[in-house]
């Protein structure tokens, strides 16, 4: 098997707040792992170190090709939804239709409510082809009909061989492995 | 993945507010005449140095727009995860900012001209300082751009970084110097996006 996402010894500072000392996380093809732990406690600054948006004060970080879904929604406003997530990916229609976007496709992105707005970032993730997914706090403003869609989704691409890293302060639908980090 | 970027900068540089800049140019330069009096001897003298001011000032309207929203949004990281450097990134948006804003400039100093009294050797002359000076402008709005972006107040405070480094600029682009200009102007070309790559992974959080 191989391994995706590997944290060795790695210790991050934000602020002048140690949020974590001497981690080891690895993260296989198949696998699924969940971030838990209260709000500050370095959910979300665990995934961008994992982005590599971040640098670790100390220890060793590899990934592979990755997607990250966030609070950013990296889509240019004035254009359809299509057209702004082609951008980023030549296979759009596949996470489109897996997110329930398909009706919306040609309506332009700053007419969505916050719900579908998270949907398409998560689109982007399926439509990436990328072997490891980063998803920080994916259930936001998702309804019960989003959220099964990406519980859908994640079996999918685990099953393909894919990984999956979320941060959710909710507990996530399916099998998950889950690791809490302090406050 | 460059391509797209080089041309998603430009789309969006080009439409909405792209002429802003320029009303604003035209706008100082019209101020001219009514400040200094409607001499045309000492109008022509001061023309040269009076468009510069104008596009300096010109140069300043659009720097909130051109990192921090996509800063904001999210886009320059999906960018980075896409494999671009925070350099490229910039030289994208130096390159669309300059076509934005560059051209409009050089046309609009045309009519500015005939508001100053000025003849046809003095505008010439301007149109090539111009056009030397304004991709170092360009890229200097977006170096500071990037330095300032996420900041309480940037707009205020990048008035108070971009003018000072100006002033080289300023001082050989009027006085017509035109090797010295170009040698600033590419100093500032080549350096930007190495500053304003720093500065986008520094604001990082």
């Amino acid at each position: 098997m191989t391994t995706l996402l590997r944290f060795e010894d790695v210790t991050l500072r934000r602020g002048g707040r140690l949020l974590f000392e001497g981690l080891d996380l690895g993260l296989k093809a198949g696998e699924r792992l969940q971030l838990i732990g209260p709000n500050g406690s370095g959910k979300s600054s665990l995934i961008r170190l994992a982005a590599g948006l971040l640098t670790a004060e100390r220890g060793l970080v590899e990934r592979s090709p990755l997607a990250l879904a966030d609070d950013g929604l990296a889509l240019d406003r004035e254009l359809s939804l299509r057209r702004a997530l082609r951008f980023w990916s030549t296979s759009v229609d596949v996470g489109l239709d897996a997110l329930g976007l398909t009706i919306l496709a040609e309506v332009p992105v700053r007419f969505l409510s916050s719900g579908q707005l998270k949907r398409a970032t998560l689109a982007r993730v399926a439509a990436s082809r990328a072997p490891l997914w980063l998803l920080d706090e994916p259930l936001n403003a998702l309804d019960e009909d989003g959220a099964n869609r990406l519980a859908a989704l994640v079996d999918a691409h685990v099953a393909e061989g894919g990984a999956v890293l979320a941060a959710s302060h909710q507990l996530l639908p399916g099998d998950w492995r889950r690791m809490e980090l302090g406050a | 993945m460059i391509g797209r970027l080089i041309t998603r900068e430009i789309r969006r540089a080009s439409t909405g507010l792209a002429w802003l800049p320029t009303a604003f140019f035209l706008l100082i330069v019209a101020l001219m005449p009514f400040a200094v009096g409607p001499d045309a001897r000492v109008l022509s003298r001061i023309g040269g140095g009076t468009l510069w001011i104008a596009a300096l000032t010109a140069a300043l309207l659009p720097v909130e727009r051109l990192i921090e929203p996509d800063r904001a949004d999210g886009f320059i990281d999906q960018l980075s995860l896409h494999g671009l450097a925070e350099e490229t990134i910039v030289v994208a948006k130096i390159i669309a900012h300059w076509l934005a804003f560059g051209p409009l400039l050089l046309i609009a100093a045309v009519p500015s001209a005939a508001l100053l009294a000025m003849d046809g050797d003095s505008l010439a002359r301007v149109e090539v300082s111009l056009a030397i000076g304004t991709p170092g402008l360009a890229a200097l709005a977006v170096a500071i751009a990037a330095v300032t972006a996420g900041l309480p107040r940037a707009g205020s405070l990048a008035g108070l970084l971009l003018l000072p480094l100006a002033i080289p600029l300023l001082i050989f682009g009027a006085a017509n110097a035109f090797l010295l200009e170009g040698a600033v102007s590419m100093l500032l070309t080549v350096g930007a996006p190495f500053v304003a790559g720093a500065a986008i992974r520094a604001s990082r959080t």
